[in-house]
């Protein structure tokens, strides 16, 4: 191979080989992101939620990009039992500052981390959340305790509009 | 009988000439050469072609009047329940018929495992059907999809799911498997058109599975090789046509007792809840088919650990032609093996049991047990079968394992019978 001259022949296969092999892989994506979320699903990519009907120790559920998000306004005993937990003891450390803005309020994505099931509020060990699906346990600030899912219940990018409303997403 | 198809037409002469397909067609099903032991374990080949084509007819009527919309699919199939002529019927036929067709290759594949169809030559020949079972698979799972149910729905969200358990692009590859940012329309469209196009390629591969069959020709419960046209081999038909076709009028009595006095039987009552995006069912279980690997994707603690165990536990059966390391392929003359494989069956078997209970407790530590034994038998026993087994001498013919002693005597002595 190597004593042979490189030909005309030879550059004329490579050039024409590697346009085929670039043009055919770049004809790939349009097929393959078309799959990807489209602009109507991204559209929906932000919802206002009005706080004001939600008394301490009440949750609420809304759609966010067709996920559930929970909306719960914790209650003192809450506040204080996630904030006095070291983070020594926890799967996924995360201090609960970082999960709440304003600690009374709990915004998160109601999906458990672990195969996407729903979890069951104010229920397992940890009196947070329990997913009935695989048996994982959630803190009254989210965070996995115990179980099979590897991360801490997911916080949305959202913000306080003024001191009733949030902006999810 | 002749190899070749002689038309007896003249409209027949001129088209084989042109294009030999009936000679081809005639040439595997007609004369083609077949142990003349086979017993009835042999008869799922066939069952499984019914099967299949018996998904594809009903499956192209019922998609005439489904939708594959989020908000109208539910309503579409409780219209296929209610309005549409014979609608229950069909629909009743292609639920029940996913199972039985499991059932039927869960059988076909014991048998190969039993008398060892899958070593030297017939290698490829299970490969392939490695293939068509995982296909099967998809197209069982994307299938239960459609109806969307709440436990179609959450079937998919919990199988969906697995693909977040892929490090650094898991969450990118979920969303564009969704189309979304969670199960919905969208990924609803394209199962309803992947669960149409498989089958279609399940079909091309099962005529590669029985080309590659025609190759070396069919196992044995004997294991042992048959001269092609000698004494213990005899033509396809009527021999096996006719035991074939025996042995699927007996799967059609059970096939029909499904449809017609237990049709939900084997479903899951949540299925008739349309599906709601904001409440998991109770307790998810798929399919009774998919249970023993549920159970393996359960019994580890590690997420991305449960997808790659369940992953490996069906593509650990592609390699089985090499970690069998005996020569001897029926289990009759394997001692050993013969202990095993019942052990193994009865295993998955327990395995698909623990897939249907809580994983809590003693359930999960049973779980991991059966578990680590499924995939031992594979990597540890096997293996070392091969090695250790004393096997037991093999016949000669296939006739020689049912001569009596007097006439075993008289071969001996040369005398003809």
């Amino acid at each position: 191979m190597s004593d042979k001259p490189v030909t005309r022949r030879n550059f004329l296969y490579i050039t024409t080989g590697t346009f085929t092999a670039a043009g055919a892989a770049s004809l790939v994506w349009p097929f393959v992101d078309q799959m990807n979320p489209d602009a109507s699903v991204k559209a929906l990519a932000s919802t206002e939620v009005d706080l004001r009907p939600i008394a301490p120790g009440q949750s609420i559920t809304v759609l966010w990009r067709g996920k559930p998000v929970f909306i719960r306004r914790r209650t003192p005993e809450e506040i204080s039992e996630a904030k006095a937990v070291s983070l020594d003891e926890l799967p996924d450390p995360q201090d609960d500052a970082a999960r709440a803005k304003n600690p009374e309020w709990l915004v998160m994505v109601g999906i458990c981390t672990h195969l996407g099931c729903i979890p069951l509020g104010q229920k397992g060990e940890y009196n947070g959340w329990f997913c009935p699906c695989h048996g994982s346990h959630y803190d009254t600030s989210g965070r996995i305790r115990k179980g099979p899912a590897p991360t801490n219940l997911e916080i949305p990018d959202y913000v306080f509009l003024n001191d009733n409303t949030i902006k999810i997403g | 009988m002749s190899d070749n198809y002689v038309p007896k037409s003249a409209v027949g002469k001129w088209f084989n000439e042109r294009l030999p397909l009936l000679d081809l067609i005639y040439g595997h099903l007609m004369p083609y050469p077949t142990p003349k032991n086979l017993n009835y374990f042999w008869t799922f080949g066939g069952i499984l072609t019914f099967c299949l084509v018996t998904q594809i007819i009903t499956g192209l009527v019922l998609a005439m009047h489904y939708v594959a919309d989020a908000d109208l699919a539910f309503a579409s199939v409780e219209h296929i329940m209610r309005d549409v002529n014979y609608g229950w019927l069909l629909r009743y036929i292609h639920a029940n018929g996913a199972s039985l067709f499991f059932m039927a290759v869960y059988i076909h594949m014991a048998r190969s495992m039993f008398y060892g169809s899958y070593k030297e030559p017939r290698e490829l020949i299970w490969i392939i059907g490695v293939f068509i079972f995982l296909l099967m698979i998809a197209t069982a799972f994307m299938g239960y999809v459609l109806p969307w149910g709440q436990m179609s729905f959450w079937g998919a969200t919990v199988i969906t799911n697995l693909f977040s358990a892929i490090p650094i692009v898991g969450e990118s590859v979920t969303n564009w498997l969704w189309g979304g940012y969670a199960v919905g329309s969208p990924l609803l469209t394209r199962f309803f058109t992947l669960h149409y196009l498989m089958p279609f390629l399940i079909f091309a591969l099962v005529i590669l599975h029985v080309w590659a069959l025609h190759v070396p020709g069919n196992n044995n419960p004997e294991g042992i090789d048959v001269v092609k046209g000698s004494q213990d081999t005899v033509p396809f038909h009527p021999h096996y046509v006719v035991k074939d076709l025996f042995a699927l009028v007996v799967f059609l009595i059970i096939f029909a007792g499904f449809v017609f006095f237990v049709p939900n039987l084997l479903g899951h009552t949540d299925n008739y809840i349309q599906a709601n995006p904001l409440q998991t069912p109770e307790h998810i279980v798929p399919e009774w088919y998919f249970l023993p690997f549920y159970a393996i994707l359960r019994a580890v603690p590690d997420k991305l650990g449960g997808v790659i165990l369940m992953v490996s536990a069906i593509a650990i059966l592609a390699f089985l032609p090499w970690l069998d390391t005996s020569k001897v392929r029926s289990a009759k003359y394997r001692p050993l093996y013969k202990q095993f494989v019942w052990l193994f069956f009865a295993n998955t078997i327990f395995l698909g049991y623990l897939g249907a209970q809580v994983a809590d407790g003693l359930f999960l530590i049973m779980g991991r047990i059966a578990t680590v034994y499924y995939f031992a038998h594979f990597i540890v026993i096997l293996p070392l079968l091969g090695y250790i087994e004393k096997t037991k001498p093999l016949p000669k013919s296939l006739s020689e394992p049912v001569l009596t002693k007097e006439e075993k005597e008289m071969l001996a002595s040369g005398a003809t019978t």
